[in-house]
């Protein structure tokens, strides 16, 4: 299996997902930069790491979303290709309208950066068919990560099962209480209509290595490893 | 073709939260402006164009817009031009 890590300026989790995949999943990956337009050959997942692509300039991943990469990232997601966006990647998806919504500032006004924990909400996913915990822990690092939809597109995307992840308890009970940001329904991540794009506004790369205390998030690789190798 | 100084002020949209704008309004009344209300912030752009006439600068902008310098979803814009 092979993933591509796109690398926008000022990108700072690629390296993170990089290590992730390559390491601690033990998969082929490799860097590709945003002017590209042509993607590597065999690739089986792009990955549209955190950061803070163009500064946040106008709004978080406006700019990176008309990057010329982005055009080749589109073709690759339509012909069923495996994107994951994570953080400002989340962000680069909805502006590019690959997944529906946008994420507004926190209603905090504040950037939060803390562990919360996620209640997996659908298992038949290809990004979490071999997650074996209900709730999972996984860091968040966020200024905007309050997810915001037209009613009718929340209500599409709660009838068809597309919110993957959702703030909860350590224990899955999701409440406001346990909602750090504002987002609607307490969505922390959603699929796309084919469900091969996957937007998360939480770090799954940052919690793959057992070294660090915790590798909850490495099961969201494990799940695309295994889709890819069952196909 | 002529030249047009553009403004385009863009506002969240009726109905999404202004947090910013609240935190400014209620730090406001703190300081005893009792009678503001009401407070939106949002953002201001300007830049200049050139086209024939006034119709096909707008149109040009409109399209910016909506493909970058705002998102529909959330945010609502109001163009201005004005012959340079």
């Amino acid at each position: 299996m092979k993933f591509g890590i796109i690398q926008f300026p000022g990108s700072n989790c690629d390296h993170d997902a990089f290590y992730a995949t390559k390491f601690n999943l033990g998969a082929e990956s490799e860097y590709i930069w945003h002017k590209e337009t042509v993607l590597p050959n065999n690739l089986d997942c792009i990955i549209l790491p955190g950061g803070f692509s163009y500064g946040d300039y106008l709004r978080t991943g406006s700019i990176a979303s008309i990057s010329p990469v982005m055009r080749a990232v589109k073709e690759f997601a339509d012909k069923g290709g495996y994107v994951i966006g994570i953080c400002n990647g989340f962000q680069i998806l909805t502006e590019s309208g690959l997944l529906p919504g946008v994420l507004l500032r926190n209603t905090s006004l504040k950037f939060i950066c803390k562990d919360i924990y996620l209640k997996v909400e659908n298992k038949t996913t290809s990004f979490t068919s071999a997650i074996t915990k209900d709730v999972l822990r996984i860091p968040i690092a966020h200024n905007e990560g309050n997810y915001f939809a037209q009613n009718e597109t929340i209500k599409e995307l709660e009838d068809t099962g597309r919110i993957v992840f959702r703030y909860s308890s350590p224990e899955g009970i999701v409440s406001t209480e346990y909602n750090p940001n504002g987002a609607i329904n307490n969505i922390a991540g959603i699929v796309n209509e084919k469900g091969n794009v996957l937007g998360m506004m939480p770090h799954p790369e940052r919690y793959s290595d057992e070294m660090l205390g915790c590798n909850d998030g490495l099961m969201v690789f494990e799940s695309l490893l295994a889709t890819i190798n069952n196909k | 073709m002529k030249r047009y100084s553009v403004k385009i002020y863009i506002t969240l949209r009726e109905g999404i939260l202004d947090v910013q704008g609240k935190t400014v309004e209620h730090a406001l009344h703190s300081i005893s402006f009792d009678t503001l209300s009401d407070l939106k912030i949002g953002k201001f752009i300007r830049l200049n164009v050139e086209a024939e006439n006034i119709d096909n600068a707008r149109k040009l902008i409109d399209d910016a817009c909506k493909q970058l310098i705002a998102n529909p979803i959330i945010e609502d814009y109001q163009i201005d031009l004005e012959e340079i």
